[in-house]
């Protein structure tokens, strides 16, 4: 089936499988390698990319499911050669060990700044909470980082979001 | 992954023309395409019901109609939901992770399957995902599985937490299928495994949630609380979504929903009735929750659930009381 989807600002055209899922399309067949496969199964962040602009795990959806859809992955977060500040966090921050859960936790991160409310440990469901340390442990949860370099991503992702 | 065919419905009666047996409806798939490339559901033909335009939250009357295909993540985050029912947002807020919620429609959430490792693994038997097949989960690892309301041939849970907000809120579930519109009220949608656990709810071939209308409010003070072996990203071991109303010292109204103890979200009627009409205070939540929990019928590895139930049920009443 043909589909066609915005890819970090490009229009790409595919024709797909209906089994494939948008993490395969963008690493097999438009050859983004920056989403990785890590559990497959939504469990592990690794494969978050934003589609119009919110994160998901690119791993559950399937691609021809999201035709005519807007896909940033972690290749199109900087503008240029500037970084996305969540980018120079990060390295700034030290905030990774071997690297293969950092494009998700950019993506995550990305997606979870622009996220309006409340979580699960805000005292108040009433009240937009500040992105406190614990605030942000909590939306990143769905990002998980074998290496446990948590304690740095927490404080690159807090720099960015004061 | 079985090949499939897939389309993209147009309005809910394009989807329901659409289906045919071996069909199956797509939301957000965050279950549904795991439970396909786990080889568990094995559909011919997908139609796909998320982008319908099924995605608002609108007051009706004193009632608030949520569409079938809203995000979890907008549910949580709507200020209607959270001013009138806060503990609906926490429900959602309680389950998966932000990508999960962003991707996961408010049908999805409820029909989402049990998370049972027998279920999800299609080496083994399991009577709900191959009927006769048996259950190894009663004599193996059923440590997070039923000891309320199971059967011999089935003790699997149901995992959704918007559920059990759901069934504490009395929540009416709109359904519109090959044999017309229908309501359901909650918690009326999941069904006990009794001698047909492969069925998960009281939907026939070709039903499609359209929405949830939420009636107004119950008076009273409210809370969803759930417990669980992580502090984020995991199913429960027990939830509760409680609502209680005292006048006077009087418990003049309440509402108790379990989850994770059973295959569909579990009213706790006894404990409600046991209540109403009596003291606000720690001695009777507890009798309470014991004379509901007095049908529990824990297996070996699952007996914990039971005082950890009951601890749940007083601690969250307590914590509601004036």
């Amino acid at each position: 089936m043909d589909i066609t989807l915005q890819v970090n600002g490009l229009p790409r055209t595919v024709d797909v499988d209906p089994r494939m899922s948008l993490l395969d399309l963008l690493r097999e067949r438009l050859g983004l390698i920056g989403s990785k496969k890590g559990c497959d199964h939504g469990q592990c962040g690794a494969c978050t990319v934003l589609v119009d602009g919110r994160r998901a795990n690119s791993c559950l959806a399937l691609a021809v499911a999201m035709d005519g859809s807007e896909i940033t992955t972690v290749e199109g977060l900087a503008n240029g050669d500037e970084l996305h500040p969540l980018q120079a966090a990060f390295i700034e921050h030290d905030a990774f060990q071997c690297g293969y859960c950092t494009p998700g936790q950019l993506c995550s991160a990305a997606g979870m700044l622009g996220e309006p409310g409340p979580s699960a440990v805000t005292p108040d469901v009433l009240v937009d909470p500040d992105l406190t340390p614990e605030e942000i442990r909590e939306r990143m949860s769905g990002n998980l980082c074998r290496c446990g370099a948590y304690v740095n991503i927490v404080s690159a992702i807090a720099e960015v979001a004061r | 992954m079985k090949p499939f065919e897939y389309a993209r419905a147009g309005s809910p009666s394009d989807a329901v023309r659409r289906f045919r047996p071996g069909t199956m409806y797509l939301g957000g798939g965050t279950n549904l395409v795991d439970l396909m490339r786990l080889g568990v559901a094995r559909p011919e033909r997908l139609v796909d019901v998320s982008r319908l335009p099924l995605d608002a939250i609108e007051p009706v009357g004193d009632r608030l109609r949520i569409g079938a295909a809203v995000r979890n993540s907008d549910l949580a985050a709507d200020p209607l939901i959270r001013r009138r029912y806060p503990m609906l947002a926490r429900a959602v807020l309680a389950g998966a992770s932000g990508q999960v919620r962003n991707m996961a429609t408010v049908a999805g959430n409820l029909l989402q399957r049990t998370r049972c490792a027998y279920f999800q693994d299609v080496s083994r038997p399991c009577n709900k995902r191959r009927p006769g097949s048996g259950c190894p989960a009663i004599e193996g690892d059923h440590s997070n599985l039923a000891v309320l309301g199971a059967s011999d041939a089935c003790v699997a849970t149901h995992p959704s937490d918007l559920a059990v907000a759901l069934a504490a809120l009395e929540a009416e579930v709109h359904v519109t299928g090959p044999g017309g519109d229908r309501i359901i009220p909650m918690p009326g949608l999941h069904r006990l495994p009794g001698d047909a656990p492969e069925r998960d709810t009281v939907l026939e071939p070709g039903d499609l949630i359209t929405a949830v209308e939420l009636p107004a409010p119950p008076p009273g003070a409210s809370a969803y609380r759930k417990v669980r072996e992580r502090a984020s990203f995991a199913f429960a071991l027990v939830s509760i979504a409680a609502v209680l109303d005292v006048r006077d010292g009087v418990v003049s109204g309440c509402r108790i929903a379990l989850g994770s103890l059973a295959h569909a979200p579990w009213r706790a009627e006894r404990a409600e009735q046991a209540l109403i009409g009596g003291p606000a205070t720690g001695e009777a939540f507890l009798e309470a929750a014991e004379a509901e929990l007095a049908q529990a019928r824990p297996l070996p590895r699952n007996a914990f659930k039971v005082p950890l139930a009951r601890n749940l049920i007083v601690n969250t009443l307590e914590e509601l009381a004036p």
